[in-house]
């Protein structure tokens, strides 16, 4: 067995004793770690963002943006779940659009609302279940199990849906993503997600169910001979996250208040994100709910900010990717310097000094052939 | 220290087995051919072969490098994203310069393309971020510099030269460029995996990284080398990409990375590690090209072609495992 070299970002490893009870104090210490790097740069993003536009501390504003996260959040809570048990799944947003289509087909044969979202919901589920059935059972690794649904998923839903779009939802079902919850300015969509958060955290981090999913994570191998069910934990863990998918589809038609079959397209990447930005381990073994949810609020808050400064949404993900990288680097940089530093040899700064002239040279080109182009698109 | 390593010297069983996994996709190959030629007979003409040949081209190249990155039990999920980049912005440098030369074009793509692998090659060899996280980050930020470049414009055919035009789709030596492009990329891949010390130090890095680094293999650089190639390759792929559809658009690409890893794993590629051979790549990209060419030929709705291309996927990778669990349990 390979096993990774690469350490966990936010502790070392703390979960090594498979017990049933959580280690409370190890849970504590944790929480010393990475989240509150993440509360400190969330409030700095508040501050910033206060800062930089009069119309960030609104509260219309902010609720109704907290909504247009809330299908990420649904499908970042199953999927701290698997990447804990060192898997991953590539089919969230595929199984996300499938369930939107069916259930927009069945509206369009003049089914009732409630029964085409019952009926997509219990797509997304068998679909997650496919999932868990190929990695559990037939025993594929996850990355191709679910990078063949994330194809066969999206098709479904373009085969289902094709060039037609749902729309002319009730008011009933479109109140999932644009309604508030009454008398407050908080949308449903946002306490939909808080309490399942709460459920799920409770689920990983008080249960034995949790504590087998970290148990998993650390040690597969060990986990099946201390007589963990892992085969079943895997079929559960992607069965519910095919659920959540379907779930979030539901929350997004009706934010939309249409559907496409690309809908979603992409927003696996995004979920992934947040939660390694969260200081899910990627290799498994290790994270948190509370950093999950943190770090989505983090992308949420800087995705609003530069939002507010006309920042187009796609050069948003400039700043998206930065912070995922830099989270796992910095950590990894501060182990490198207290394991005794880097040495700085002729060979080493040399080396640094070719590598900055390269990206200069990159960066010089990068403006510098764009340039006339620019002014003959000004005049 | 390794004096020499010739491909003979792999592990006897290993060989049999990669040899079994390429047949299984050529039975399905095959299978895939008598089934669509009897719908539709046009699907087994010379003319229709090289349109896929043309179709897969691209992915080729890409799946070759995404190859030699899996074998180091990586991923690179942003050469999608540097396609992209290197194509807006040869696009643009060409549309500013019409006259330069297409040598330049091709070398200008490749060292953008090398400069985007070297930063995925840093991060994850010197700042030990775990590859699918390095590469996810820099998917988003190259796509991210798609748009600050292009400030939302795009190149449309008549603003390239034609000379660039006939860079993917001349045919100066009887077949389109851009199948020479892809034969040439195949040979060298070939001969830099399976004959050349680097090459055969990458599957020992992936089949083993720590025995690796015992017998001397430096680990590190070897994994910043795979960056940079798949940086070079999704260079080249990024000025071909332009040149075969004559234009450069914010979206180029968008998702190709996932097509490239499905060919690979397709060709028998082992996620893992270690595992995995240029022809059962070419296979697995051939696969594909003839799974979308089929689709279109026996006149299926082309909403099919994307449920078709997955369920094609899942059938093969199953089929795979099935049949390698099956070799094992005979063998021992």
């Amino acid at each position: 067995m390979k096993e990774s070299t690469i350490p966990s970002t936010a502790e070392p490893q703390t979960a090594n004793q498979i017990s049933i009870n959580a280690p409370r104090k190890a849970f504590l210490a944790r929480l010393q770690r990475w989240e509150w790097m993440l509360v400190a740069l969330v409030v700095a993003a508040i501050v910033i963002n206060s800062r930089l536009t009069p119309y960030f501390l609104n509260a219309q504003n902010l609720s109704r943006t907290s909504a247009d996260f809330m299908e990420l959040g649904l499908m970042m809570l199953p999927m701290v779940f698997i990447i804990i048990t060192g898997n991953i799944d590539l089919s969230v947003a595929s199984n996300l659009g499938m369930c939107a289509s069916l259930m927009a087909v069945l509206w369009n044969l003049h089914f009732d609302i409630w029964v085409a979202a019952a009926a997509g919901l219990a797509l997304g589920t068998l679909g997650g279940a496919l999932n868990g059935f190929l990695i559990a059972r037939v025993k594929l690794p996850a990355l191709v199990a679910t990078l063949g649904t994330y194809a066969f998923f999206r098709g479904i839903a373009y085969v289902l849906l094709g060039d037609q779009a749902g729309v002319g939802y009730p008011p009933a079902f479109t109140y999932l993503g644009q309604g508030m919850i009454p008398g407050t300015l908080i949308p449903f969509s946002v306490g939909l997600f808080v309490v399942l958060a709460v459920i799920f955290g409770l689920v990983l981090h008080r249960t034995t169910f949790g504590r087998y999913i970290y148990a998993i994570g650390n040690n597969e191998n060990a986990s099946i001979y201390a007589g963990v069910p892992v085969a079943r934990i895997k079929l559960i863990i992607f069965t519910v996250s095919g659920f959540m998918s379907a779930l979030a589809g539901l929350v997004l038609a009706a934010r939309f208040g249409s559907t496409r079959p690309d809908i979603g397209t992409g927003l696996e990447l995004t979920v992934i994100t947040a939660a390694v930005l969260g200081g899910v381990d990627i290799n498994g073994g290790s994270g948190t709910m509370v950093g999950a949810a943190l770090s989505l609020l983090l992308i949420g808050l800087v995705r609003f900010g530069m939002g507010l400064k006309n920042v187009q949404d796609q050069v948003q993900t400039i700043a998206i990717g930065s912070l995922l990288i830099l989270s796992i680097l910095i950590a990894s940089i501060a182990r490198t310097i207290s394991a005794g530093g880097v040495k700085l040899s002729r060979r080493t700064v040399g080396l640094a000094i070719v590598f900055i002239i390269i990206f200069a040279a990159f960066f010089f080109f990068f403006y510098w052939s764009r340039a006339p182009v620019i002014k003959s698109v000004f005049g | 220290m390794t004096v020499k390593n010739p491909p003979a010297t792999r592990f006897n069983l290993l060989t049999t087995l990669t040899r079994f996994r390429e047949f299984g996709i050529i039975i399905i190959i095959l299978i895939l051919t008598v089934l669509v030629s009897l719908r539709a007979p046009v699907f087994l003409t010379p003319g229709n072969f090289r349109d896929i040949l043309v179709d897969i081209s691209i992915l080729v190249i890409v799946a070759l490098a995404q190859t030699i990155v899996i074998l180091t039990h990586g991923i690179d999920l942003s050469v999608g994203s540097s396609i992209g980049l290197v194509a807006m912005m040869v696009a643009f440098t060409i549309k500013a310069n019409p006259n330069i030369s297409l040598v330049l074009v091709v070398l200008l793509g490749m060292a953008l393309g090398a400069m985007l692998g070297t930063f995925n090659g840093l991060i994850i060899a010197i700042g030990k971020v775990p590859p699918i996280i390095a590469t996810l980050g820099t998917l988003g930020i190259y796509r991210g510099m798609v748009f600050l470049y292009s400030q939302g414009y795009w190149v449309p055919p008549y603003q390239l030269p034609d000379a660039f035009k006939m860079l993917a789709k001349g045919t100066p030596l009887g077949v389109p460029n851009i199948i020479i492009f892809a034969i040439v990329a195949a040979i060298l891949v070939y001969y830099f995996l399976n004959y050349t010390r680097t090459g055969r130090n990458i599957y020992a890095v992936g089949s083993n990284p720590e025995a690796a680094q015992y017998v001397g293999i430096r680990k590190q650089r070897i994994i910043f080398l795979v960056y940079v190639l798949a940086g070079i390759a999704a260079g080249l792929a990024g000025v071909l990409w332009a040149s075969r559809f004559e234009s450069s658009q914010t979206n180029t690409a968008l998702g190709f990375e996932l097509q490239t890893v499905a060919a690979s794993i397709v060709g028998g590629v082992s996620i893992s590690g270690g595992v995995g051979t240029v022809p059962g790549v070419l296979l697995g990209a051939l696969l594909l090209g003839m799974i979308n060419n089929a689709v279109t030929l026996v006149r299926i709705s082309p909403f099919w072609e994307q449920a078709a291309q997955g369920l094609l996927i899942l059938i093969a990778v199953v089929s795979d495992i099935l049949i390698l669990r099956g070799t094992q349990r005979n063998k021992s």
